[in-house]
């Protein structure tokens, strides 16, 4: 421990001398932890979409003007008694209104000939499962009442999947980078033990420790790895911090940009970890291959 | 100190050491003499354990370094300096720093470091020097900051594969009386040499090995004159 001041002196004084070896390094390093922070996020971003369809009412059964407040305690009643219904909610007129115009609030054009009259009451309902959102949907299309039922089944079902292949693709992708940073470590790594030959090889005979002639390449391989990781989440955070605002705003009220300081705070130490991971691995499958000690 | 028994080294077919046996005493000043590729490098790489021998055992201090555990290799190599032709000094560190290099792996402070390498430099007469990076040293002043890399650690063998070799006469003869120094304050020094005019006039002892073999051992051939002059 007392030597590690020296063994990391070495290891930035080889990093520094050989700057071309770090850039490519790092330009790798950057580019696999850039994509996988960003997968990570879409990841993050479809199941904050799913969620807040799953969270939405299911089924939205839509009202003819006509009908009563009777009528429509009448519709809820008989939709709890089935049981499978979690929750109903009636949506008045005037309620659909401020709803309206609560999402439109930076759009005055769209609110301005916009009266409750035009717009239908309905009826919002959640079932505990999704399997029974179709019984749900045709028990309140055969009451008169109804004029017409939206359900979000197919959404949700097209969303879970969408979720799945993303995850899906981002492992496949997140995997073959890694490897493909692992690889770049163990050439860089292997190439800088070339070009040290001779120090090695005096070091030897001057009585180096294995571990001694060793620990300047794995520290080596932890900088290349852990410190890309750190610049990669850094600008994946300014990247977010700036296309998030103007990407929101076009999916209005629904959550698909969730992450936070918190979130980026996690992924940073996770990219950092998992970055001085493959810097260990590549450099230590480097000294164990070319380095003979 | 040393002592080689039935000791052989062979690279494949060629046998590059056969059936040496020898002993080397605390404070002694052994020359190995013979031509190139006689075997005398790699007599020197075995004591340090930078090869191991095909047959046979050797000993420093005791020791079978042939069966020595790895990681014991470097403590052994603590108490042996060497010192070469090519001198094999770090191109890009200065004087001090290369005669620092060997304290710095002991992990002593930069005082203690700092301390033991301006006594060893004033040893070798390279005070001035202390700055200059080896492009800018001669022949002789590149081989005495090996040297003092070599005595840093205060080694109880040191061991010289044709440190003249590469020098003019009178930077030869420097680096002689540095070593004539070194092994009168009781370092053992074991020097391979093929320039026998070097070793002329000295009174130190000279194995000449050919082909592997020793085929004469001036110790010997002093106790066996003692031995006739006796009777």
């Amino acid at each position: 421990m007392k030597n590690l001041p020296r063994l990391l002196k070495i290891a930035a004084q080889r990093v520094a001398r050989n700057p071309y070896h770090a850039l490519a390094a790092f330009l790798v390093m950057f580019l696999t932890f850039f994509i996988v922070g960003s997968f990570a996020l879409v990841i993050l971003g479809s199941n904050a979409l799913l969620s807040y369809f799953e969270s939405r009412p299911q089924v939205t059964a839509f009202l003819k003007d006509d009908t009563s407040e009777e009528t429509v305690g009448g519709i809820q009643k008989t939709l709890t008694e089935t049981g499978v219904v979690s929750k109903t909610k009636y949506v008045s007129k005037e309620e659909a209104l401020e709803i309206y115009k609560e999402r439109n609030k930076n759009e005055p054009l769209l609110i301005e000939f916009v009266t409750a009259d035009i717009l239908p009451a309905s009826l919002e309902v959640s079932t505990y499962k999704l399997d029974d959102l179709a019984t749900v949907a045709d028990t309140l299309r055969k009451n008169t009442a109804v004029e017409e039922v939206v359900f979000q089944q197919n959404i949700i079902e097209t969303l879970s999947s969408w979720a799945r292949t993303v995850r899906n693709v981002g492992a496949a992708v997140a995997i073959f980078l890694l490897i493909t940073s692992i690889l770049t470590t163990l050439i860089v790594i292997g190439l800088n033990i070339s070009l040290h030959r001779d120090e090695i090889e005096i070091m030897k005979l001057v009585g180096a420790t294995s571990w001694y002639i060793r620990l300047p390449f794995i520290f080596e391989g932890i900088f290349y790895g852990g410190f890309s990781a750190l610049v990669a989440t850094l600008t994946l955070w300014g990247s977010y911090s700036w296309v998030s605002p103007s990407i929101q705003k076009v999916f209005s009220d629904i959550p698909l940009l969730s992450a936070t300081a918190e979130t980026f705070g996690y992924l940073l130490i996770f990219e950092v970890f998992v970055g001085s991971l493959v810097g260990i691995i590549g450099s230590v499958v480097a000294t164990r291959k070319y380095l003979s000690v | 100190m040393i002592a080689f028994q039935g000791v052989s080294k062979n690279y494949n077919s060629h046998a590059a050491l056969a059936d040496i046996s020898l002993e080397i005493d605390p404070a002694e000043f052994v020359f190995l003499v013979g031509p190139t590729g006689a075997g005398k490098s790699t007599l020197l790489k075995l004591i340090i354990r930078e090869d191991i021998p095909t047959k046979g055992q050797i000993f420093v201090d005791g020791v079978d370094i042939t069966i020595l555990k790895d990681s014991d290799i470097p403590h052994l190599r603590r108490r042996v300096g060497t010192i070469f032709q090519d001198f094999k000094l770090l191109p890009q560190r200065t004087v001090f720093e290369n005669v620092a290099f060997p304290l710095e792996i002991l992990g002593l402070d930069d005082e203690e470091i700092e301390k033991v390498v301006e006594e060893t430099l004033e040893l070798v007469s390279l005070r001035e020097k202390t700055r200059q990076f080896p492009f800018q040293l001669s022949g002789g002043e590149a081989q005495r900051t090996a040297i003092a890399r070599a005595m840093v650690l205060r080694p109880e063998i040191i061991l010289a594969d044709e440190p003249t070799g590469n020098l003019d006469t009178a930077s030869a003869w420097e680096v002689m009386q540095l070593l004539g120094r070194l092994n009168s304050l009781g370092t053992t020094v074991v020097m391979a040499t093929h320039n026998i005019d070097i070793t002329g006039g000295l009174p130190h002892r000279k194995l000449e090995i050919q082909k592997g073999r020793v085929v004469s051992d001036s110790k010997q051939k002093g106790s066996k004159q003692k031995q006739t002059k006796k009777k």
